[in-house]
């Protein structure tokens, strides 16, 4: 696993003027899947693009290996790139798009048919060589634009947003079947997404990033459980980020009331942004909570309500399996292990109250970056 | 009610397709010498006629050559605009392209005949209108449709294409003739086929450039300007029949190729 | 660096056409300009502009824009239902009628005048106004048609349905949904059929017998037969300028980017 592939370092770009990356720098190893998170427009897929070649940085450089790679054309990379909306030619059936980068390399013809045939079971598409690319379903034509990539042997896959045009239940089984392909041959995996949960699920390592600069570089776990500031805690997954004070270490106070918590190394009295999810709150009798207030919404998920409670006008979001209904005055407890506390950032105080949460906003706003192929 | 309103929509059809058809029904019907023992006498007489056969060659000899160099030129120019990224440049380069298009035809030959005249006394040619203006005239105005009709395949064309085939290995150069340019094909044969088609029926950039050069057209019109011999209504009934001919392989094959891959689409 | 040099190779490949453009479509029309503003010794003149006040000369440009503006009301006023009735037909039937429009367009333009002159004969009007309108009208028809079809087809059909929706009458989501989306193609095929009608010189020479001259005509004169390049050139410039005019008044009713949608 520290057997690095793919280094990054100091890589600037900017558009007419917009910086698009800035300063970034990261380091991915041999047989890693690591996922480049964020919402559009966050530089994750001109990150990517930048490795494939297709952009050249205004500053930095891309290593590979030990070979600097700023200077060698996109067709001369070791890297192979899965597009969005994924690239098929046309003009070609199934079997030739599978064998073009083969052809290209002017392999034996008796080696491309055999490996031709090898990436199409792979991907279950055997029987479907002869076929225009056109009278394939969107999942299929995923399919062969993932044995096209593979045909060429890659030692490093750059995948951008490949399943973002599939409907919810394929793009489940597609990513546990990129998983299996990704272990099994184990190539390197460079994955971009906006989809926190598909990151989350898939990766080996996550790199947050908006507006061009890494926030934060982790395991899923450290990501959802440590995350680094407010942008972080709120892309990924749901968060009630409040200000608060480190009293001292293993004590902070927010919302009126003092917390024993797990986190130390503070200042004293150093002014700090306060994570807890959501299922991490637990609600009791008023007179038996930490934290008092009432119930302004109920919404019911299936496995759980969620509850927004109004406490001294910040609104909390609780997931719980409790039915309250809107209006009780509820008592909220906090364990220590719940409490995430994190520096001051830039990003504070712009996330995590649910004041203006409405689940019809969130869809709307979720379809609109599902669009947008910054 | 409704059924009357379809019915009254089809006879306005069948009315303009009456007025557009009446005159070539009438054309073709003159084309045959009913009054006479042989009936295909005026086709004859095309045959045996030197000058309209010469016309016809010089017709497609000026067809071909400026159809194939327009589209080259169109395709390459079309790939290249789409790369623009200036926006004023682009728009000023469409504006140029839009001008052979919309500017009255005789007044872009005067205008080329204009500039030949020049050109030509500088290198003190003074019988300069002929075989080569009349190319470069052609070759002209048919450079806009090429454009415009592979621009947009072009921008249908996913972005991605190219960069993929670079991926696997292809240089730009190659990604181009591989993966691009079959991807855009269809619209640099429609390119080629109107420029081809416009070539062949040109008539007033034609008469004004192309000299003593004859052309089909151009023997037409003078000879259509007294009494119409009947030979020309010959001729127009055979370039009628041709055309149609033509049409119709062209859209059989099309719609076969859809259906075809309409049917494999379902069969999935 | 190498982004920058890469993108400018890319671009490179349409030069052979700029380089085109600017010799053999930009540079002649500078030519006209001089020629109008020159006499026959390269000498300024305004003599060609003058020449066309002439009493004649008025004449001539009114013939010609009232015959162009007749048969593109004429146009307009068969083409668009036309291309209406057609979007409604099954799409066999669209490509069919379609096909049937085009075919007489790809007969040469000559044949196909001399055909309208058989008929106007076979009718009894030969050489009058009404010929040569119906001759600009059978050359200029498809210029007309096209355009709007291509528009129409592409409308999405539920744009109606809503308009029925939110209680609209047949004939009002005609006038407030197809009239105005249609726009767009309307002026394209406005502009299709103006400008080569106005400009024409064979067909109302040949349908009208000779009985009034057109612009297109007096360039075509003052090229071919008395060779008097000014004058020609003035005649060009001044229908340029009325072209120009045109168009800028039709833009007016539309707002599209989008270049040569008008096409095939």
């Amino acid at each position: 696993m520290n057997n690095v592939l793919l280094r990054l370092r100091n890589i600037s770009v900017k558009f007419d003027d917009e910086t698009i990356l800035d300063d970034v720098s990261l380091e991915i190893c041999d047989k890693e899947f690591v996922t480049l998170l964020g919402p559009s427009g966050c530089g994750k897929t001109t990150t990517l693009r930048i490795i494939g070649g297709f952009v050249s940085p205004d500053k930095g450089e891309v290593w590979f290996e030990n070979g600097l790679l700023n200077d060698v054309p996109a067709h001369k990379r070791p890297v192979n790139t899965i597009f969005q909306k994924y690239a098929l030619f046309p003009n070609l059936n199934v079997y030739e798009n599978v064998a073009f980068g083969l052809r290209v390399k002017k392999t034996p013809e008796s080696e491309i048919k055999k490996t031709v045939h090898d990436m199409l079971s792979m991907v279950n598409l055997l029987g479907f060589e002869r076929r225009d690319i056109s009278t394939l379903s969107g999942g299929q034509q995923q399919r062969v634009a993932i044995a096209r990539a593979l045909a060429v042997k890659p030692r490093l896959l750059l995948l951008d947003e490949p399943l973002g045009a599939l409907d919810l239940k394929l793009r489940k089984d597609m990513q546990v079947e990129l998983k299996n392909i990704q272990k099994r041959l184990g190539i390197t995996f460079i994955y971009v997404t906006h989809d926190q949960e598909e990151a989350l699920s898939m990766s080996d390592r996550v790199v947050v990033m908006n507006n061009g600069v890494i926030q934060q570089i982790g395991t899923p776990e450290d990501i959802y459980n440590e995350p680094e500031n407010a942008f972080v805690a709120d892309f990924i997954g749901e968060s009630n980020i409040v200000d608060g004070v480190m009293l001292e270490d293993y004590k902070a106070q927010f919302s009126g009331h003092t917390f024993e918590c797990l986190d130390k190394g503070y200042a004293p009295k150093e002014q700090v942004d306060v994570v807890v999810r959501p299922e991490d709150v637990d609600i009791v009798p008023v007179e038996q909570g930490m934290l008092k207030g009432t119930v302004t919404s109920v919404t019911f998920k299936g496995v759980h309500f969620e509850i927004i409670v109004d406490i001294g006008g910040f609104k909390w979001m609780v997931q719980t399996t409790d039915y309250q209904p809107v209006g009780a005055n509820i008592g909220l407890f906090i364990e220590p292990d719940a409490i995430h506390i994190m520096k001051k950032s830039e990003y504070s105080g712009m996330y995590g109250d649910y004041s203006s949460f409405s689940e019809d906003f969130d869809k709307l706003s979720d379809a609109e970056e599902g669009s947008d192929n910054a | 009610m409704k059924k009357s309103g379809k019915l009254l929509n089809a006879i306005y059809v069948v009315i303009v397709l009456l007025f557009l058809y009446s005159p070539i029904a009438l054309l073709i019907y003159r084309s045959f010498d009913f009054g006479s023992n042989d009936v295909f006498a005026a086709y004859k007489e095309f045959f045996r006629n030197d000058v309209a056969k010469s016309a016809l060659k010089n017709t497609m000899v000026i067809a071909v050559i400026s159809s194939c160099i327009a589209t080259v030129i169109g395709t390459a120019a079309a790939v290249g605009i789409s790369k623009y990224k200036n926006r004023k440049f682009k728009q000023a380069v469409m504006l140029v392209t839009n001008i052979p298009m919309t500017s009255p035809d005789i007044v872009m030959a005067i205008s080329l005949v204009l500039l030949f005249g020049i050109v030509f006394a500088i290198f003190g040619v003074s019988d300069y209108l002929g075989f080569t203006s009349l190319l470069i005239a052609h070759i002209t105005f048919e450079i806009p449709y090429v454009i415009l009709s592979v621009l947009p395949k072009i921008n249908q064309m996913d972005v991605n294409l190219p960069q993929a085939a670079q991926d696997l290995g292809c240089t730009p150069f190659k990604a181009f003739f591989k993966v691009e340019l079959p991807a855009i094909s269809t619209g640099v044969w429609t390119g080629f086929f109107m420029a081809f088609t416009l070539s062949i029926d040109d008539f007033v950039i034609s008469r004004i450039t192309a000299g003593s050069y004859t052309t089909l057209p151009l023997l037409i019109y003078s000879a259509a300007r007294k009494k119409v011999p009947d030979y020309i209504y010959a001729l127009s009934a055979i370039i009628f029949v041709v055309v149609l001919v033509l049409l119709i392989i062209k859209n059989v094959i099309s719609s076969r190729d859809t259906n075809k891959k309409r049917s494999v689409g379902r069969a999935k | 660096m190498r982004k920058n040099s890469r993108g400018i190779l890319q671009k490179l490949i349409s030069a052979p056409y700029l380089i085109w453009s600017v010799i053999f479509v930009i540079l002649p029309l500078f030519m006209v300009i001089y020629y109008t503003f020159t006499d026959a010794d390269g000498y300024f003149t305004l003599k060609n502009l003058a020449t066309l006040g002439s009493t004649e000369n008025i004449n001539v440009l009114a013939i010609s824009l009232a015959i162009a503006l007749i048969a593109t009301v004429v146009c307009l006023i068969v083409g668009f239902p036309l291309a209406y009735i057609v979007t409604k037909m099954k799409s066999g039937g669209q490509t069919v009628i379609m096909l049937l429009l085009m075919l007489p367009m790809w007969m040469n333009f000559v044949i196909r005048t001399n055909a309208i002159y058989v008929l106007t004969e076979a009718m009894g009007i030969s050489e009058t106004f009404t010929a040569a309108i119906m001759g600009m009208v059978y050359n200029f028809l498809p210029f007309m048609v096209l355009p709007i079809y291509s528009v129409m087809a592409k409308l999405d059909k539920h744009l109606f349905e809503a308009a029925h929706d939110l209680g609209c009458t047949k004939l009002q989501s005609i006038f407030k949904v197809l009239i105005p989306l249609s726009m767009p193609g309307v002026v394209s095929g406005i502009t299709m059929v103006f400008v080569p009608s106005v400009s024409t010189f064979y067909i109302s020479e040949k349908l009208g017998g000779g009985m009034f001259m057109t612009v297109g005509d007096k360039i075509d004169d003052s090229f071919m037969l008395y060779t008097d390049y000014n004058v020609g050139s003035a005649f060009s410039f001044v229908l340029l300028i009325l072209i120009i005019i045109s168009m800028a008044i039709m833009s007016k009713f539309t707002s599209d980017e989008d270049e040569g949608g008008v096409l095939l």
